[in-house]
């Protein structure tokens, strides 16, 4: 058994290789199967095969013939705990473009799901997914937002908490005004109103969200109504000013100005209970976080380096779990060969203490070399051990 | 007996003080605010156990008892990661006032106690409770208006030292008041009717305490929100104050 890693990723491969080799989920599990005990995870920043026991020329040339070029110089390849750790390092998001995003981990268990590999490659990937999970629960990674969209919706959520029912009004049909109300929408904030210019797109947006179409001319009646404003127009000044805000409101009003040059009155920040923040605020939000992410990824790394540790373990405790496992078989056939020239010569009451016995003195002797040949197994004398005590005790032909 | 339990009570809190600095040690300090108030726990049981009435008549007694209170409300209602801050806010000075409970006298077995009266030790009681309730509002409306300043100076950090949202802070401030005011209440009514049996006047304390009940009472009532709120649960906090620090010595002799 040896698990190997036949991959290539946004570190090594321009989007234009890449996206020859990317897979959906079905065509990566077919692609997987028809090599053999192998898993594929491929998504737009990488595909990677994971296989044991398959030539590495046949991965490399099923890569190759998707991309429909040589990939000498771009595929990477690694091995047994190199290849763990990687995947480890993938599963945490360690390996991502934006440190410790977290769709990684479910990519990573719908590739795992789809096809069913053998031990070696099921016992890593299983792995894989507790380390992802260990290092988002242990570490805040992935608590903070990427993107000016995704700040955008965490920070109306640390206004309001849950943002089930928050109302929100989307002024512009721009593509960032369209994310972060995406974002909003996706926190379960409800896209009550989209206003814009024409009115024909402002329809067309509110149609997908669900909301109420608007003119510009109708921003400060809706104003009443919502709790966070997301404005991304092109105008060329303010849409809305100070003083078309309703004072003295019970709830908070969040607004977040993503155009340039801005769409809201730089006074609305300075009103009581309003919150303003504009594109340089959420790029600053953002930057912060972003120092913070990789502050957290030198803890995440610490934890998948354990757990490749651990991986390392059990792969080398696989080279002397056959010896253990025969040493204590021949431990057990002797007790019951000795116990069996007992038959008629004891009672069934002496009998079964004389077996609950011998098995006790069995278990304490063998206790310590079972560990220290555990032990002994991660170092470099591991396979000499297990020769060892094959041979002391005449295993060699088990 | 009483020291057995004294000591790690205070160790627990005073690891929870400082551990609750940094967010990766808050689950150490999590536990030590637990294994704290377990340990607190026993000691007034402990108290209990080896005294002819109510042990916590002194100002010292009162104040360990006040200590229990804010920390079990604190485990209640905050002790929570995303609440670390607030954890940060409280642990300190509950750790201070237990120290300072001791000194005073305030942790040790068999003390004396004039508290035989079920009125008195019910009014005592609730009203350490429920002014227990209000510093952990106060601390809770503090932080609101911390996290309301940065985020209107749009402060970079907001989302990486992350506090609870305004809208939770403020919610639990409002339930922290709404569960302490009755207490408060009960704990007055009880006070009164023991002076009705003993007789005697108003003094400083009880004023203060009357108008303790009324900012809080109005707060109740006119459900204030945002910045007012705040103010006004931190405005009937400085009446503790006075009532807790200022005032009770002459109170209690």
């Amino acid at each position: 058994m040896t698990l190997t890693l036949v991959g290539l990723s946004h570190h090594v491969a321009p989007v234009e290789l890449r996206e020859r080799v990317t897979l959906d989920l079905e065509a990566a599990a077919a692609l997987a199967r028809s090599l053999g005990d192998a898993v594929c995870l491929s998504t737009c920043n990488r595909t990677e095969l994971y296989v044991d026991g398959i030539d590495e020329a046949a991965v490399l040339a099923a890569l190759e013939q998707l991309a429909g070029e040589s990939l000498d110089g771009v595929v990477y390849r690694l091995h047994e705990d190199a290849a763990a750790l990687h995947l480890f390092r993938v599963a945490a998001g360690l390996d991502s473009l934006v440190p410790g995003e977290g769709e990684i981990l479910g990519q990573v268990r719908a590739a795992y799901e789809s096809v069913e590999p053998g031990s070696l490659v099921d016992h890593v990937f299983r792995q894989a997914l507790a380390v992802g999970k260990r290092v988002r629960t242990e570490t805040a990674i992935g608590e903070s937002p990427a993107s000016v969209s995704s700040a955008a919706a965490a920070l109306a959520a640390q206004v309001f908490g849950d943002l089930s029912g928050r109302r929100v009004l989307l002024i512009g049909a721009g593509r960032i005004g369209e994310l972060a109300a995406s974002n909003l929408a996706s926190r379960g904030a409800d896209i009550a109103f989209v206003a814009n210019r024409t009115l024909e797109t402002a329809h067309e947006l509110a149609q997908r969200f669900g909301g109420r179409a608007l003119t510009l001319d109708d921003l400060a009646p809706a104003l009443g109504e919502v709790d966070v404003v997301v404005s991304s127009t092109s105008a060329p000044g303010p849409v809305l000013h100070a003083r078309d805000v309703p004072g003295r409101r019970r709830t908070p009003l969040f607004f977040i100005d993503i155009a340039v040059p801005r769409d809201l009155d730089a006074e609305i920040g300075r009103l009581d209970g309003c919150f303003l923040y504009d594109i340089d605020d959420l790029e600053a939000v953002v930057a912060e976080t972003l120092a913070g992410r990789r502050a957290e990824a030198e803890r995440a790394e610490e934890l998948v380096a354990e757990e490749a540790e651990r991986f390392r373990a059990w792969r080398a405790s696989l080279d002397v779990v056959p010896a253990i496992t025969s040493l204590r078989a021949r431990a057990e056939e002797i007790r019951n060969a000795e116990l069996a020239k007992l038959k008629g010569r004891v009672s069934d009451d002496e009998r079964r203490t004389i077996e609950s016995v011998t098995s006790q003195i069995l278990n304490k002797l063998l206790h310590l070399p079972t560990i220290r040949m555990k032990e002994a197994a991660v170092s470099p004398d591991g396979a000499a051990y297990a020769d060892a005590v094959r041979h002391l005790f005449g295993l060699e032909d088990e | 007996m009483v020291e057995v339990f004294f000591w790690p009570a205070l160790l627990g809190y005073g690891e929870a003080a400082f551990a609750y600095a940094s967010a990766r040690t808050s689950r150490a300090a999590t536990w030590g605010v637990r294994i704290g108030w377990l340990a607190q726990t026993a000691l007034l049981a402990a108290q209990a156990a080896g005294a002819d009435a109510f042990p916590w008549s002194s100002w010292a007694g009162s104040l360990n008892l006040f200590v229990w209170f804010v920390v079990g409300a604190y485990l209640i209602w905050g002790c929570r990661p995303r609440f670390r801050l607030l954890g940060l806010a409280v642990m300190p000075l509950a750790a201070a006032l237990f120290l300072v409970a001791r000194i005073g006298g305030g942790t040790a077995a068999g003390v004396k106690s004039g508290y035989g009266n079920v009125f008195l030790v019910l009014h005592v009681g609730l009203v350490l409770a429920a002014f227990a309730g209000f510093t952990l509002a106060a601390a809770l409306a503090a932080l609101y208006l911390w996290e309301e300043r940065r985020l209107k100076r749009r402060a970079a950090d907001i989302l990486r030292l992350r506090l609870p949202p305004l809208a939770s802070l403020e919610q639990l401030t409002w339930r922290t008041i709404a569960v302490s005011l009755p207490l408060l209440t009960l704990g007055l009514a009880a006070g009164v009717i023991r002076q009705r049996e003993r007789g005697g006047s108003l003094d400083a304390l009880e004023v203060v305490t009357l108008g303790t009940w009324l900012v809080y009472g109005g707060f109740l009532a006119l459900r204030p929100t945002g910045r007012r709120a705040a103010y006004l649960a931190l405005g009937g906090f400085a009446l503790v104050i006075i009532a807790r620090l200022v005032l009770a010595g002459s109170h209690f002799t």
